[in-house]
């Protein structure tokens, strides 16, 4: 417990950090961006790692967030700190609502529920054109604002997206390492045994769908106010995969593995941006090597190709 | 403690059960048996809620519990193990026994995330609940390790100690002996006595007949989905409908 304690001060550390090692606006740019795909990675980690039920429609939270926060605030004048809650609230609700019915279903049929609702979310952002603008997307959302400081640079919207992570990190690490965590895990692993000792996993999957999708809106609400410009092309199909892919890349049930996953898949083309037209080539194969010979994702490859090359290492040097 | 009346169940025209009744009398152990394809497992899976019979009801403890989940089950005392263990592989030994202490917290959701004191309390309380179970069924020794690694004699206590932690008062388990060697069905046998010690009843669906004979104090047998007879272990094995059904007729 208290490792788990110093691990986080620690990580929350260099976090704060970042900023003061490195400089240049374009880099703190892409790390906001990766702070948000943290938490929305932790998100769907919830859900599917932990409780494992699949969602693949979680784009569709994140961009009923970004929308709700940026319609409010911009069109009805609502402060940006109101109108996130109030998003998170009714995506909350919404996702309880329609949670019941469709975590009845298991696997594929799961799957394409949440594919399904996915897409009408990003239908619905695109053909509503007087709320949302269509397809040409809405603009002039307003910046936080917090005691005269106004989040409008890199750097201060560094500071106030990964504030946010630290704080959907540490709630989340709280809730896995609790009775309901264990709970969720206990589902995932024979959901059947679960109920037989006591938990309501019907209950408890509905539960744990509306919390994964208001930490969604919350991360859209965030975007939305520190981008002020959103399109319905941020939130279609292709994020929600690549949402999944950071999870399972990262490490499913792991929230310091969503955080793996979320901040390579977010660098990684970037860095491959030299490569020209190879780059989507580089991308995909270096995926396709990391889920084969890193199935337990990023978080338990690390650490266990460490122990290899340490193992190597002192083999070497007894033979020598 | 425990009675079914009429249970009927009907799987796409085939009578898995046809009206079978009985009641189980507390603090007793009871041997559920019969050939394969009888019915047992069938209605194990209808007293515990897991299928809903075509006909017929349960009661416990005088209160009818007809078509209960196994949660709302659970949280009146009925627990239930199963023939194949399933065990929650991917947790640790310790954590399959703190979920067993589920019913016994409260803490929600936004408490636990919140890290409230009263959930760290609980927390507390749920750990040191759990050792006592791994304690009594004597697995103490495998706390940390992951459940899915256990070997399966050791699983098998692994669930018995779950199943205690939601504190029942009646326990129902599938074959508990099946994949166990001889030497780790006589410590089960003594883990049942002892676990009827602790003023918990008992029924278990066994094949191994050494061992219901031994232990159980009344012993119900299923023969084609209905009961054919009821009584102590003496009385069973003296039985001749018993003897016809499991050594065949003669005519």
């Amino acid at each position: 417990m208290k490792r788990d304690l110093f691990l986080f001060i620690g990580f929350a550390f260099l976090i704060l950090l970042a900023p003061q090692l490195f400089s240049g606006g374009y880099l703190m740019n892409v790390l906001v961006f990766v702070g948000i795909n943290t938490m929305l990675s932790i998100a769907l980690n919830l859900l599917l790692g932990y409780a494992g039920q699949i969602s693949l429609g979680h784009a569709g939270f994140f961009g009923l967030g970004a929308y709700l926060s940026g319609i409010l605030s911009t069109s009805y004048g609502v402060d940006p700190w109101l109108a996130m809650p109030l998003a998170a609230t009714v995506v909350g609700l919404m996702a309880f609502f329609i949670g019941f019915p469709i975590l009845k279903l298991k696997g594929h049929y799961l799957a394409m529920a949440t594919l399904g609702l996915g897409i009408i979310i990003y239908i619905v952002f695109n053909e509503t054109v007087e709320l949302t603008g269509g397809p040409s997307g809405l603009s002039g959302i307003p910046n936080l604002k917090i005691a005269g400081i106004t989040f409008d640079s890199d750097v201060k919207n560094y500071y106030l997206i990964w504030t946010a992570t630290l704080m959907v990190m540490l709630f989340s690490l709280n809730l896995a390492g609790s009775r309901v965590g264990r709970a969720l895990r206990a589902v995932h692993d024979s959901e059947v045994a679960a109920q037989v000792l006591g938990v309501n996993s019907r209950i408890l999957k509905v539960q744990i769908f509306a919390l994964s999708a208001i930490i969604s809106s919350l991360a859209g609400s965030l975007y939305a106010h520190t981008m002020t410009f959103i399109s319905p092309a941020s939130f279609g199909f292709n994020f929600s995969i690549e949402l999944l892919t950071m999870v399972v890349i990262g490490g499913l049930g792991s929230i310091y593995g969503s955080f793996l996953g979320a901040a390579l898949l977010t660098l990684l083309p970037e860095f491959l941006r030299g490569a020209n037209d190879y780059d989507i080539i580089i991308y995909g194969g270096l995926l396709m090597a990391m889920v084969m010979y890193m199935p337990g994702g990023l978080v338990r490859g690390i650490p266990a190709l460490f122990r290899r090359l340490v193992t190597t290492k002192k083999g070497e040097a007894g033979h020598a | 403690m425990l009675e079914v009346s009429g249970i009927t169940q009907i799987f796409g025209g085939v009578t898995a059960l046809n009206a079978v009744s009985f009641s189980i009398r507390k603090g007793d152990i009871t041997g559920v048996i019969g050939p394969n394809g009888a019915g047992k497992t069938t209605l194990f899976n209808i007293i515990t809620g897991i299928y809903t019979q075509t006909a017929g009801t349960v009661s416990l403890e005088g209160k009818d519990v007809t078509g209960l989940t196994p949660d709302k089950l659970a949280r009146r005392a009925m627990v239930r193990t199963f023939q194949n263990i399933e065990l929650f592989g991917a947790m640790t030994v310790l954590e399959n026994v703190m979920v067993g202490m589920h019913t016994k917290s409260s803490s929600g959701l936004l408490a636990c995330a919140l890290k409230m004191p009263w959930s760290i309390a609980e927390e507390r309380r749920i750990r040191a609940g759990a050792l006592k179970w791994l304690e009594f069924t004597g697995i103490l020794d495998l706390a940390e390790q992951t459940a899915g690694s256990l070997p399966f004699g050791k699983g098998r206590l692994l669930e018995i100690a779950r199943a205690l932690a939601v504190e029942p008062r009646i326990i129902l388990m599938d074959e508990p002996a099946a994949g166990l060697n001889s030497q780790e069905t006589l410590g089960l046998a003594t883990l049942i006595t002892r676990i009827r010690d602790l003023d918990i009843t008992v029924v278990l669906v066994e094949h191994d007949m050494e061992l219901v004979m031994d232990i159980c104090d009344r012993i119900v047998v299923l023969n084609l989905g209905t009961k054919l007879a009821e009584g102590t272990p003496r009385e069973i094995q003296e039985s001749p409908e018993v003897i016809a059904a499991y050594l065949g007729d003669d005519d």
